[in-house]
C-alpha cells in the first residue's frame, strides 16, 4: 500500500500542475470541475482489484484521447496498471503510455521494468509488443535499454520479433541520431535475414536511418530481388523503391548505347514517324551494340514484373517506376497495362496514377497510345482528375490521333465546369503549337470561342490566342482586329494584358485601330489591374515609336499617369520608358536603338506541359507528385559511367538464390498435389546448402516436415529438390501449428540421421580454398569433454596452399579448444582431413577463429547444432522414472541469464517433447532449471509425439557419465 | 511514414485522432479546411497538400476524410492505398464506415490503428489477422460483455497468419457447411456521342468469392475461355505462375469474403452495349423553357431482362424544375443539386419507358450552352456481358464435398450519353 500512496501523492502533484483540458475542445471549458470529478471516478476504478473495472476505466480515456482531449493528469494512476494481467486492460495501458510518456518521462520510468520482462518473456506477442512500446515512449533516458533491447530482438528466434526490431531502429534513431553506427550494424545484421517477415521492415529502417550505405545492400541484393514476390505488400513498396536507387548506382544505362539521342532528346514535338524510324533503328543496333545487361540487373527487372499484377495501387506503381527508370526503352511498355487498369480505382488513386502516367507520356508517348481512349473524360470526373487527363491527352496527340482528340476537346468545351473548359482551351493551345497541321483549325475554332457568353472561356481563349498568332502574326489580322474590339468587354485582366500586348506588338497591322485602343486605355488607366496597366504602357511605347504623330500627347498622358502610380513596378517602368523613347539632352545613345529594344522580332512561345521534365524526381515519389523536394527525398542518381564491380554482390553460393527463374512461394505448390511443377530449379545443391545453413543458423523458422528431415541427408541431393525443403520461410506448412525449431532439434538429435558436412569456408570466399567440417561423433581423445570436429580442407586453386592452421580463437567464457595440427602444404586439386576439438561447453555459442594459410586469413565460426552436442543414452523405464522424478522436484524458476533468450527457446522445444514421451530425459549439466520449467509448463505441441526418438536418452556429448 | 491520421467529417469536425509519432496539433489541418473551403465538391480537394513542414494526404470514403500526416518522403500512393485499407477495414469490422459507427466502437477503432501501423509504417492489414488479435463485435460478445465484462476483445497469442506465408487465411477454420461462392460482376464504361455511336467502351470485371471451407483447401479456378482476359490483377493469394502457364486461378482462399481478381477485357472485343438512348434536350431562346424528351431501348441482352434501370442528369444550374411526364417508372428532380433521377426499374423491350416534359429555367439567365450528359445505371443478372465462363472450381487437401456456385451479374459502370 504504500507504493500506492506514494502514487497518490505524486497524483495529486501532478494533476495540480497539469493542464486539464486545455484548448483542443473550447465547448469543455465551461464543464472543467465536471471533468475533474470524471477522471477522479477514473482513478478509483484504475485503483480498484477488478479487472473489469479498470477496463472500464482505461476505455473511457481511450476513447478520450482519440477525441484529442488532454487525459494526461491521468498518467500516474495508469502507468500503475502496465502490468495488469489482463491482456486488454495492458494493451491500452500500452496506448496511453505512447500517447503521454513523452509529456511525463520521469513517471514512465516507472514502467520501464515491465517492459524488460516482457523482453524475455517467452510469448512472442508480448516480447514483441514490449519492445514495440518500449521504443515507442520516446523518453531519452533509456536510449541505452532500447540499444539493448533492440540488438537483442534483432537476434530473436521469432521472425516477428525481429520484425518489431527492425520497425524500433527508426525510432531509436530519430530519437538520439547519436545511435546511427550501433544502429546501422542492427540493420545490417537484420539484412541477412532470410525471412520476408523482416525484409520489408529492415528496409524501411535502411531507408530512414542509412540510404546512403547502399554498400550494406550487396551482399543482400539477390536475396531480396528473389524474396520480393513473397514480402507483403507494404515491405515490397519500399524495397522496389530502394532497389530502384540501388540499381542506378550499380548497373549501366540499357538506353545507353545507340538510343541515347531518343532517350534524352525525344520531347513531345518530336514526330511519331521519327520515333518509329528510330525504333527500327534500334533493333540491329541493340545486335551489335556492345552492351550487355548484368544479370543482376535482368534479375530485378523479372522479379518484379508479376507484382504489376498486384491488387495493391502502390505495389504496381513502384513497379512500373521501377521500369521506367531501368528497364531499357523497349521492354517499359509492359506497364502502361497495369498503370490504366488503376485509373478504374478511387479518385485519390486517379489523380496520383494520373500526375505519373503525365510525366512517363512526355518521354514515352507511344507506350499509352494505345490506351488513349482510357483517358477520355466523363462529365462525373472530379475537376482535378478532368485536368490530369487533358493533360495526358494533349500529351499523347500527334498527327494520327489529333482529329480524334480535337472533336473529343470540343465535347468538353460545353462543360459546365469553366476551370475544366479554361484547361481545355490551353490543351488546344499546345496541340496547335505542336502539331503545324491544325493549327489554322484550332485558331478557327478559338476565334469562335471569343464570341462565348462565358468570360473566362473568352479570356482564356485570348490567352491561347495570343500565343497562336505569335507564330504567323501576318495571316491573321483581322483576328487582331476582332480582339482589339474585345477590349471593350472583357474583365479579366490576363486577357485585357494579352490584346493589348498583340495590338502593340503587331501595331503595324492594325494601323488605324491601335491608336484608338490606346486612347481609350489611357482614359480607364486608373482603373485596370496593374498588370494591365505595365501593357498599357508598352502599347504606348511602342505606338509612340512607330506613330508618334498620332499618339505623342496620349503617351505622355499614359506615362505621367504612371508616375504617380501607387504600384512601384509601374512607376519604374514609366521613368525608364520615357528615358528610353522620349529624345532629351541627357538621354544618352540607347534611345537611338529605342525602336530595335522594342520591337525586335520576338520567339513564338513554346507552350510546354508542366509534367516536363519531372521525372528528374523518382516517379511516384511525393517529390515527384509536388514537384519539389520533400524532405528525405533521395536523389536518383545517374547512371555510372561504367559499371561498378558487379562481384560486390557475390555471396557465398549456399547463401546466393542464383538467378534462375523466378520461382516464387505463391508459385512453388508446396501444397499437395502438384509438387511435380516445382522441380524446375535450376541448382538443386546449392539451394539444399542454403537451406542447412539456416538450419544450423536456427534463427529462421523454418518449418519442414518430419519425414522430411529424417531423411533429409540419406536423400540423394538430385532428388531432394522439393520446393518445400529449400522455402527458406515457409512457416506453418499445412497449418499445423509446427514448431520449427522444435523439428530442428529432434532432426539434430536424431542419432539415426546421417552426419552433416557443414560450410566452414567458401571456394569463393576462400580464394580457391574451401573447408567442410562435420561432427564425427567419435569421442575426441584428447580430451573427452570436447567434442570432435573434423574438417576437410580442399584446395581449388590452380596454386599450392601452405601452412594451414588456426589464430586467434575467441571463445565464449568456459568454452575450450584444442586446435588440429598445421597442415604443411595442400597442393591444387588436393584434398586433407584434420580433427579438432572444442568443448561448448554445453552452449551452442559459436567459436570463432581464424583460419590461416601462408598468404591470408579468414574469419570463420562454427555453431553446433544443439544435438551434436548430445549423444544418446539407453535406458529402462524405471531409471527413467526415477532421474523424471528428480527433475520435477526442483522448482520454477525462470531462465539462466547466461543463455540469450532464443536459445533458451530452441532448448525448451526438445525438453516439452521429452516430456510429452515420457520415455526420455536429457540431461544437461547446469541446465536443469530449464527443463523443470518446461516440464512443468503447459503447452500445446502434442502432435509432435512421434517425431521423438524412442527409448533413448541424450547426454551431453563428451560428458558420459557425469549426472546429475 | 505515416505521422498521424485525422478523421474529420462532412462539416469539417475533427472526431477521431491517432498519432504514431510525436504528437502533432489538429491546427495542422487548418491547412486542409482551406483547401476544403476553396473546392466546391469534396472529390475536387487535392489529395496531397503542402503545408510548410507537413504533408497531408487524403482521401474521402464514406463522407468522411481520413486526413494522415506525413512529414517525409513517402510514396503518396503508399499512403492512399493504406488509408483504403484502413476504411475497408472499418467496413468489414463494423459493416459500415461512418461516423456515427466509429464513433460507437472507438475503443477497437483506436486499437485497430494502433496494430495496423507500427512507427507510421504497416504492421498487419490483413483483415484475418487482425480479427484473431482484435475481434470484432458482436451481439452476443457486447451482451455478455455487459453482463460480465470479463470477455476480451484482444487475443493474446500472436496469430498464425502473421508468421505464416498465408497471412489471408488463419489455422483451424471449421464449418459445418462448407460453401465456396462466386460473384462474376462486370461493368461496362463507355461513352456514347450524341448521334448514338460509341466513343469508347469496355468491360471491367471483378470475381468476389465468399469461401467458407474447413481446414486448409486448395481451390482451382478455371474458365471456358480465359484468353478474354486482357489485363488482371489477383489478390496476393493467387498464384502467378500457374495463372501464367495454364490460365487458372489456384490459390488457397482467405476465409470469408474477399476479391479474389480484377479483370479488363480487352477494348479490340467490340463491346455490345446492352440499351441505346434516344434523347433530345433543347433549351429555348424565346422565353426561360426547355424541352426533354428520352426513350431508352434494349440492344443486345442475350434475352436477358435489363432491371433496374436509372437515367441520372446533372442539369445546369439554370434549370429551376422539370414538369415531365414518364410512361414507366418515376422521376425525381433535386433543386438544390440540380439533379435529375429517372428510376424505371425493369425494361420491357414491348413499351419502350419514355420521360417526356418541359423544363423551366430561371427568368433572366442565359440559355445554358450546355448540354447535360446522362449517365445510366442498370443490372443484368445471370449474365457476364464479356461472356467470361467459369468452366469448374477444383478443390484439393481437404476431403469433403463443398456446396460451389457462381453467380454473373452485369451492371453499368461509368455509363454516360453526351448530348
Amino acid at each position: 500500500m504504500s507504493a500506492s500512496s506514494a502514487f497518490n501523492e505524486e497524483k495529486g502533484g501532478s494533476s495540480s500542475v497539469g493542464e486539464p483540458e486545455y484548448g483542443h475542445d473550447p465547448a469543455s471549458g465551461g464543464i472543467f470541475s465536471s471533468d475533474y470529478k470524471r477522471h477522479d471516478d477514473l482513478k478509483e476504478m484504475l485503483d480498484s482489484n477488478k479487472d473489469s473495472l479498470k477496463l472500464e476505466a482505461m476505455k473511457r480515456i481511450v476513447a478520450m484521447i482519440a477525441r484529442g482531449k488532454n487525459a494526461s493528469d491521468l498518467f500516474p494512476a495508469v502507468v500503475k496498471n502496465v502490468a495488469c494481467k489482463n491482456i486488454e486492460v495492458k494493451k491500452l495501458v500500452y496506448v496511453y503510455l505512447v500517447r503521454y510518456a513523452e509529456e511525463q518521462q520521469d513517471l514512465a520510468l516507472l514502467s520501464i521494468s515491465t517492459f524488460q520482462r516482457g523482453l524475455k518473456d517467452p510469448n512472442q506477442l508480448i516480447r514483441a509488443s514490449a519492445l514495440r512500446v518500449l521504443s515507442s515512449i520516446r523518453v531519452t533516458i533509456i536510449v541505452p535499454i532500447m540499444m539493448l533491447a533492440i540488438k537483442e530482438a534483432a537476434s530473436d528466434m521469432s521472425p516477428y520479433v525481429r520484425k518489431t526490431a527492425a520497425h524500433a531502429i527508426p525510432k531509436l534513431y530519430s530519437l538520439d541520431p547519436e545511435q546511427k553506427d550501433q544502429l546501422i550494424e542492427v540493420i545490417e545484421k537484420l539484412l541477412a535475414d532470410k525471412t520476408t517477415l523482416v525484409a520489408g521492415s529492415v528496409v524501411m529502417a535502411f531507408e530512414e536511418v542509412c540510404p546512403e550505405r547502399i554498400d550494406l545492400i550487396h551482399k543482400n541484393y539477390r536475396k531480396l530481388c528473389n524474396l520480393l514476390i513473397d514480402v507483403e505488400e507494404w515491405g515490397q513498396v519500399v524495397i522496389i523503391n530502394m532497389l530502384t536507387r540501388y540499381a542506378r548506382t550499380q548497373f549501366l544505362n540499357p538506353n545507353m548505347n545507340g538510343s541515347d539521342k531518343t532517350f534524352y532528346g525525344s520531347d513531345e514535338d518530336e514526330d511519331e514517324e521519327e520515333e518509329e524510324k528510330e525504333k527500327k533503328a534500334e533493333a540491329p543496333m541493340a545486335k551489335r551494340k556492345p552492351y550487355v545487361m548484368d544479370p543482376d540487373h535482368r534479375l530485378l527487372l523479372r522479379n518484379t514484373k508479376p507484382l504489376l499484377q498486384s491488387r495493391n495501387a502502390a505495389v504496381v506503381m513502384a513497379v512500373a517506376q521501377l521500369y521506367f527508370h531501368l528497364a531499357p526503352k523497349v521492354e517499359v511498355g509492359v506497364i502502361a497495362k497495369a498503370l490504366v487498369r488503376l485509373l478504374r480505382s478511387h479518385s485519390e488513386v486517379q489523380y496520383v496514377v494520373l500526375q505519373n502516367v503525365a510525366t512517363m507520356s512526355i518521354k514515352r508517348r507511344g507506350m499509352f497510345e494505345p490506351y488513349l481512349k482510357s483517358f477520355y473524360i466523363r462529365s462525373t470526373d472530379p475537376t482535378q482528375i478532368k485536368v490530369l487527363k487533358l493533360e495526358v491527352l494533349t500529351n499523347l496527340a500527334n498527327e494520327t490521333n489529333i482529329s480524334t482528340i480535337l472533336r473529343e476537346f470540343q465535347t468538353y468545351i460545353k462543360s459546365m465546369d469553366k476551370d475544366f473548359v479554361a484547361a481545355t482551351i490551353q490543351a488546344i493551345g499546345r496541340c496547335a503549337t505542336n502539331i503545324g497541321e491544325v493549327r489554322d483549325t484550332c485558331l478557327n475554332g478559338l476565334v469562335q470561342l471569343l464570341s462565348n457568353r462565358d468570360e473566362l472561356v473568352v479570356a482564356e481563349s485570348v490567352v491561347v490566342i495570343k500565343k497562336l498568332l505569335q507564330m504567323q502574326p501576318e495571316k491573321h489580322s483581322d483576328i487582331i482586329k476582332h480582339m482589339a474590339k474585345l477590349t471593350d468587354n472583357i474583365q479579366v485582366p490576363m486577357a485585357r494584358a494579352s490584346i493589348l500586348w498583340l495590338i502593340g506588338e503587331y501595331c503595324e497591322h492594325v494601323p488605324k485601330i491601335a491608336p484608338d485602343v490606346l486612347r481609350k486605355m489611357a482614359k480607364s488607366f486608373t482603373n485596370e489591374e496593374d498588370i494591365v496597366k505595365l501593357q498599357i504602357i508598352n502599347l504606348a511605347a511602342k505606338l509612340y515609336l512607330t506613330n508618334s504623330k498620332q499618339t505623342k500627347l496620349l503617351t505622355q498622358y499614359v506615362l505621367n499617369l504612371a508616375k504617380y502610380d501607387q504600384n512601384y513596378d509601374i512607376r519604374d517602368r514609366a521613368r525608364f520608358i520615357r528615358q528610353l523613347i522620349v529624345p532629351t539632352e541627357k538621354s544618352g545613345a540607347l534611345s537611338k536603338y529605342a525602336k530595335k529594344l522594342f520591337l525586335a522580332l520576338k520567339p513564338a512561345p513554346v507552350l510546354e506541359s508542366p509534367f516536363k521534365d519531372r521525372d528528374h524526381f523518382q516517379l511516384g515519389s511525393l517529390s515527384h507528385l509536388l514537384n519539389a523536394k520533400a524532405g528525405g527525398y533521395q536523389e536518383l542518381p545517374d547512371w555510372p559511367e561504367a559499371a561498378p564491380d558487379p562481384s560486390v554482390r557475390n555471396v557465398e553460393v549456399k547463401d546466393s538464390v542464383r538467378a534462375v527463374g523466378t520461382v516464387t512461394c505463391r508459385d512453388r505448390e508446396r501444397w499437395k498435389g502438384a509438387r511435380v511443377c516445382s522441380r524446375t530449379r535450376a541448382n538443386p545443391p546449392q539451394e539444399r546448402k542454403h537451406q542447412r545453413k539456416s538450419d544450423q543458423q536456427k534463427s529462421d523458422s523454418e518449418s519442414e516436415s518430419d519425414e522430411e528431415s529424417d531423411s533429409e541427408s540419406s536423400q540423394s541431393e538430385s532428388d531432394d529438390s522439393d520446393s518445400e525443403a529449400d522455402d527458406p520461410v515457409c512457416n506453418n506448412r499445412k497449418h499445423k501449428c509446427i514448431d520449427s525449431s522444435l523439428v530442428l532439434c529432434l532432426q539434430n538429435i536424431s542419432p539415426c540421421s546421417a552426419l552433416k558436412s557443414y560450410e566452414l569456408l567458401h571456394r569463393i570466399r576462400g580464394e580457391g580454398l574451401s573447408v567442410e567440417y562435420c561432427f564425427s561423433r567419435q569421442p575426441f581423445s584428447p580430451d573427452g569433454n570436447m567434442v570432435a570436429v573434423q574438417m576437410q580442407f580442399t584446395n581449388n586453386a590452380t596454386s599450392e596452399a601452405k601452412n594451414l592452421h588456426m589464430e586467434d580463437v575467441k571463445l565464449q567464457s568456459g568454452m575450450r579448444v584444442k586446435e588440429f595440427p598445421e597442415i604443411e602444404l595442400l597442393p591444387a586439386g588436393e584434398t586433407a582431413t584434420a580433427v579438432m576439438g572444442i568443448d561448448f561447453c554445453d552452449s551452442t555459442q559459436a567459436a570463432n577463429f581464424q583460419l590461416c594459410t601462408h598468404t591470408r586469413k579468414f574469419f570463420v565460426s562454427i555453431q553446433p547444432p544443439v544435438g551434436e552436442l548430445m549423444r544418446p543414452v539407453f535406458l529402462t523405464e524405471n531409471e527413467f522414472k526415477k532421474e523424471q522424478g528428480e527433475l520435477i522436484s526442483v522448482t520454477c524458476r525462470p531462465p539462466t541469464p547466461f543463455l540469450s533468450d532464443s536459445r533458451f527457446n530452441s532448448i525448451r522445444f526438445i525438453l516439452f517433447c521429452i516430456a510429452q514421451n515420457r520415455k526420455l530425459q536429457i540431461c544437461l549439466r547446469g541446465l536443469y532449471s530449464l527443463y523443470t520449467y518446461d516440464i512443468l509448463g503447459p503447452e500445446t505441441h502434442h502432435r509432435h509425439r512421434k517425431n521423438s526418438p524412442k527409448n533413448e536418452k541424450t547426454l551431453p556429448r563428451g560428458k558420459k557419465g557425469k549426472k546429475p | 511514414m505515416i505521422h498521424s491520421l485525422f478523421l474529420i467529417n462532412h462539416s469539417g469536425d475533427i472526431f477521431l485522432e491517432k498519432h504514431w509519432k510525436s504528437v502533432i496539433s489538429r491546427s495542422v489541418c487548418d491547412y486542409f479546411f482551406e483547401a476544403k473551403e476553396k473546392a466546391a465538391e469534396p472529390e475536387n480537394v487535392a489529395p496531397v497538400l503542402q503545408t510548410p513542414h507537413h504533408y497531408l494526404i487524403t482521401i474521402y470514403r464514406g463522407k468522411l476524410f481520413f486526413l494522415s500526416v506525413v512529414q517525409t518522403e513517402a510514396p503518396p500512393l503508399f499512403v492512399i492505398e493504406f488509408l483504403h485499407r484502413v476504411a475497408d477495414i472499418f467496413q468489414d469490422y463494423f459493416g459500415e464506415c461512418s461516423e456515427s459507427v466509429i464513433k460507437d466502437n472507438v475503443v477497437t477503432v483506436y486499437e485497430l490503428l494502433e496494430e495496423m501501423l507500427d512507427n507510421g509504417f504497416p504492421l498487419a492489414t490483413e483483415s484475418n489477422v487482425l480479427k484473431e488479435m482484435i475481434r470484432p463485435p458482436t451481439i452476443l460478445r457486447s451482451v455478455v460483455n455487459t453482463l460480465t465484462g470479463t470477455w476480451s476483445n484482444v487475443g493474446d497469442t500472436l496469430p498464425t497468419g502473421q508468421l505464416s506465408n498465408i497471412p489471408w487465411r488463419r489455422a483451424g477454420v471449421k464449418y459445418t457447411n462448407n460453401e465456396a461462392y462466386f460473384d462474376v460482376i462486370e461493368e461496362i464504361d463507355a461513352i456514347v456521342d450524341k448521334s448514338g455511336t460509341t466513343v469508347c467502351a469496355e468491360i471491367q470485371g471483378v470475381i468476389e468469392a465468399c469461401v467458407r471451407l474447413t481446414g486448409m483447401p486448395d481451390l482451382t479456378l478455371s474458365f471456358m475461355n480465359p484468353r478474354l482476359l486482357d489485363d488482371v490483377s489477383f489478390h496476393p493469394c493467387v498464384r502467378f505462375k500457374r495463372w501464367e502457364s495454364e490460365r487458372a486461378l489456384s490459390f488457397i482462399p482467405p476465409d470469408g469474403n474477399f476479391t479474389l481478381m480484377n479483370y479488363h477485357v480487352s477494348s479490340q472485343n467490340l463491346v455490345a452495349l446492352p440499351v441505346y438512348v434516344k434523347q433530345s434536350i433543347s433549351f429555348f431562346d424565346s422565353g426561360p423553357c426547355g424541352r426533354l424528351d428520352i426513350t431508352v431501348g434494349p440492344k443486345q441482352t442475350m434475352g436477358k431482362t435489363v432491371e433496374a434501370l436509372m437515367v441520372t442528369i446533372h442539369m445546369p444550374k439554370a434549370v429551376l424544375s422539370a414538369n415531365l411526364t414518364a410512361t414507366q417508372g418515376s422521376y425525381t428532380y433535386d433543386l438544390a443539386t440540380k439533379v435529375l433521377v429517372w428510376d424505371i426499374g425493369k425494361l420491357n423491350p414491348q413499351k419502350l419507358p419514355n420521360l417526356k416534359g418541359s423544363l423551366s429555367l430561371q427568368a433572366g439567365a442565359p440559355k445554358p450552352e450546355d448540354n447535360p450528359s446522362l449517365n445510366i445505371d442498370l443490372k443484368i443478372q445471370q449474365m457476364a456481358i464479356s461472356g467470361l465462363k467459369v468452366s469448374r472450381l477444383e478443390m484439393f487437401g481437404e476431403k469433403y464435398k463443398p456446396f460451389k456456385g457462381v453467380k454473373y451479374l452485369t451492371k453499368a459502370g461509368k455509363f454516360q450519353v453526351r448530348t
